[in-house]
């Protein structure tokens, strides 16, 4: 069996507001095996930007953790110092941003800004500039050496995401975290990213942990996934579980959403009707109950808890009671 | 007759060649999709119809009548007829005025004292489904979704003939998107609308266009039916778009064709084809340049397109 590199174990994060609490996570638990790529999902608001400033402790000032730990290689992150979190941060645990037009500084030489972020190796210059541009030739730029010498206005938007992964990757994190890092890309360059951190992965063999709304991506990159929706996991699994036998609605639905699922011509598309429930004032019982067509009277009541139904496959849904318990 | 015809259409800033040479038709009613990566002059190619962009060369004639190069004065009028929805759902919203005044902005401006502006914003915001009260909402307590809308609405305000929406779906959810191109096909369907829709997103392009051209550098490099296109396509570019295309199943099986590198810089073109050096069936006379073969209603640029 693998090691358990990171382990979110029943973790609630509230935001204050001037609204009352309103709770961005509730209960979330799912965990990242060493050098396992695991995908989460959801859509706006279904609180992907809450987990990983809670795994980086980069939050808010107003956010409260109200339960549960985040353990990386067994430590619990929300328990450590200050000078022990920012020693993990960009060393063990790394991030690319979403937007690669604004993750670099625009003043300073892609090159510079490589050698800066070595701050910690001792290293000399030379050395610093030479591992840059072997990360830079890696994630495939051609002619390194010449362009370390560039600034970031003279890289296109999928040169700079590479540039942004290439970063990342320099101290060899354990984990990755990439937020929705093809989402300002075109298709294209989406595929050159996920082929890229597919390679580089098994060069550097690291865990991911891959944010996206595009389930194609998802589908393409991930071993696992996690679908989270309204701040709580619905559902986790296999990748091939939860695309080919989903068992909670929101995925299902989510799913059929896809264009890309759908082959032939559609007069009208497939959508989930209604909205997100208002995380500060949350209604009673299961948080998809509401746009669900399958609510039985029970959703109302309970909140439902994920439960196992295979070996690989948890979902949170009243309806696959029978099969819990069979 | 054809409500616009685009011919040759160029544009430069400086020694930057972003369009040369665009050449298009969109008949009443009908949607047509641009597709291509970024900076392959999509988005130049609407703002030069509607005038938001230069355009030194070319025609663009709307409804029969010459429109390239008018005056800001004398294109207002025709502002009612040619509608823009911007990329930037959030960012093309006053962030001071309300949902009402934005969605009505254009009588005000198009100088339609007789209406009643009230009742315009009710009636816009009931067409998209919006609900009433947001008429007092100002656009920072909108979704995404819901901001693409109002831009609906906007767009929508003086009956245009022909929107031209620029990346409609970007950024949005999947179930949000759906929503929105339903509303896009509704409204065309009870109105009449012709519709220029640029996206990368080719998921999207399938369900919404009747007919697609697909840009390279700013030129067409294939154009035809969305049938015929995703069916068969002709050009090998046009063949790497549509395998770059994540299907949301593990299983998939990907004969994906890799493209190779970057879009050339707009500077120094590359001689002869100039997608040559990142194709993956490139040929040795590729070198010679090709030339735009229209037969058939299907367009191509290629000297060794693919059967």
């Amino acid at each position: 069996m693998t090691e358990t590199l990171l382990e979110i174990d029943h973790l609630s994060v509230d935001y204050e507001t001037a609204r009352g609490n309103l709770q961005a996570l509730r209960d979330i638990t799912f965990n990242v095996k060493k050098g396992e790529i695991v995908g989460i999902v959801g859509e706006s608001g279904c609180g992907k930007s809450t987990l990983i400033s809670s795994i980086l402790r980069l939050t808010a000032p107003n956010t409260r953790f109200r339960q549960g730990e985040v353990r990386f290689k067994g430590s619990n992150l929300l328990q450590l110092s200050e000078r022990n979190m920012r020693d993990l941060r960009g060393d063990d645990i790394s991030i690319v941003f979403q937007d690669p037009m604004q993750t670099h500084n625009p003043v300073l030489s892609i090159g510079r800004q490589m050698v800066d972020i070595q701050h910690r190796s001792k290293a000399s210059k030379s050395e610093k500039l030479s591992k840059a541009a072997h990360m830079l030739g890696a994630v495939g730029i051609p002619d390194p050496e010449a362009r370390l010498k560039q600034f970031p206005h003279e890289f296109s938007g999928g040169m700079r995401q590479r540039i942004a992964i290439a970063m990342a990757l320099m101290s060899e994190p354990d984990l990755l975290i990439a937020d929705e890092p093809t989402t300002a890309l075109d298709a294209t360059l989406e595929v050159q990213i996920i082929e890229r951190l597919q390679k580089l992965q098994q060069e550097f063999h690291c865990a991911i942990l891959f944010i996206s709304h595009h389930l194609g991506v998802i589908a393409e990159l991930c071993d696992r996934v996690v679908v989270m929706y309204a701040g709580a996991v619905v559902e986790s699994g296999d990748v091939r579980e939860i695309f080919h036998n989903p068992k909670h609605p929101y995925t299902r639905r989510l799913i059929d959403c896809d264009p890309g699922h759908i082959k032939e011509r559609a007069r009208v598309l497939p959508t989930i009707p209604g909205e997100v429930p208002d995380l500060a004032n949350l209604p009673g019982g299961c948080i998809f109950r509401d746009r669900c067509d399958q609510a039985l009277p029970q959703c109302a009541v309970d909140v439902p808890p994920l439960e196992q139904l295979t070996a690989g496959h948890q979902a949170a849904c009243w309806l696959n009671q029978e099969e819990v318990h069979a | 007759m054809t409500l616009l015809e685009v011919n040759n259409l160029q544009t430069s800033y400086g020694a930057v060649n972003v369009l040369a040479g665009v050449s298009f038709s969109v008949e009443p009613g009908e949607t047509y999709a641009l597709v291509g990566e970024s900076g392959s002059g999509k988005t130049t190619v609407i703002r030069a119809i509607a005038g938001l962009a230069p355009a030194q060369e070319g025609s663009v004639k709307f409804d029969g009548q010459e429109i390239r190069g008018l005056s800001e004065r004398a294109m207002r009028p025709l502002r009612k007829d040619i509608a823009m929805m911007f990329q930037d759902p959030v960012g093309s919203l006053s962030p001071r005025l309300t949902i009402g005044s934005l969605i009505t902005e254009p009588y005000r401006i198009q100088g339609m004292k007789d209406r009643d502006l009230g009742a315009e914003a009710k009636r816009l915001l009931e067409m998209v489904n919006l609900p009433v009260h947001f008429a007092d909402r100002y656009p920072y307590q909108l979704s995404g979704g819901q901001a693409r809308r109002v831009g609906v609405a906007r767009a929508l305000a003086l009956e245009p003939k022909l929107i031209l929406a620029d990346e409609p779906t970007a950024g949005l959810d999947v179930s949000v998107q759906g929503e929105l191109l339903n509303l896009m096909n509704d409204l065309r369907e009870k109105l009449g609308l012709a519709m220029v829709i640029i996206t990368h997103n080719l998921n999207v392009v399938r369900h919404v266009a009747d007919r697609m051209g697909i840009m390279y550098l700013g030129r067409l490099v294939e154009e035809g039916t969305t049938e015929a296109i995703f069916s068969e396509p002709r050009n090998p570019y046009t063949r790497c778009l549509l395998s770059a295309n994540p299907e949301p199943d593990p299983d998939a099986r990907l004969d994906r064709i890799a493209l190779k590198g970057e879009p050339p810089s707009l500077l120094k073109r590359p001689e002869g084809c100039e997608f040559r050096e990142r194709c993956p069936f490139a040929k040795d006379f590729c070198i010679q340049t090709p030339s735009w073969d229209f037969t058939n209603n299907r367009g191509i640029r290629c000297l060794a397109p693919l059967s």
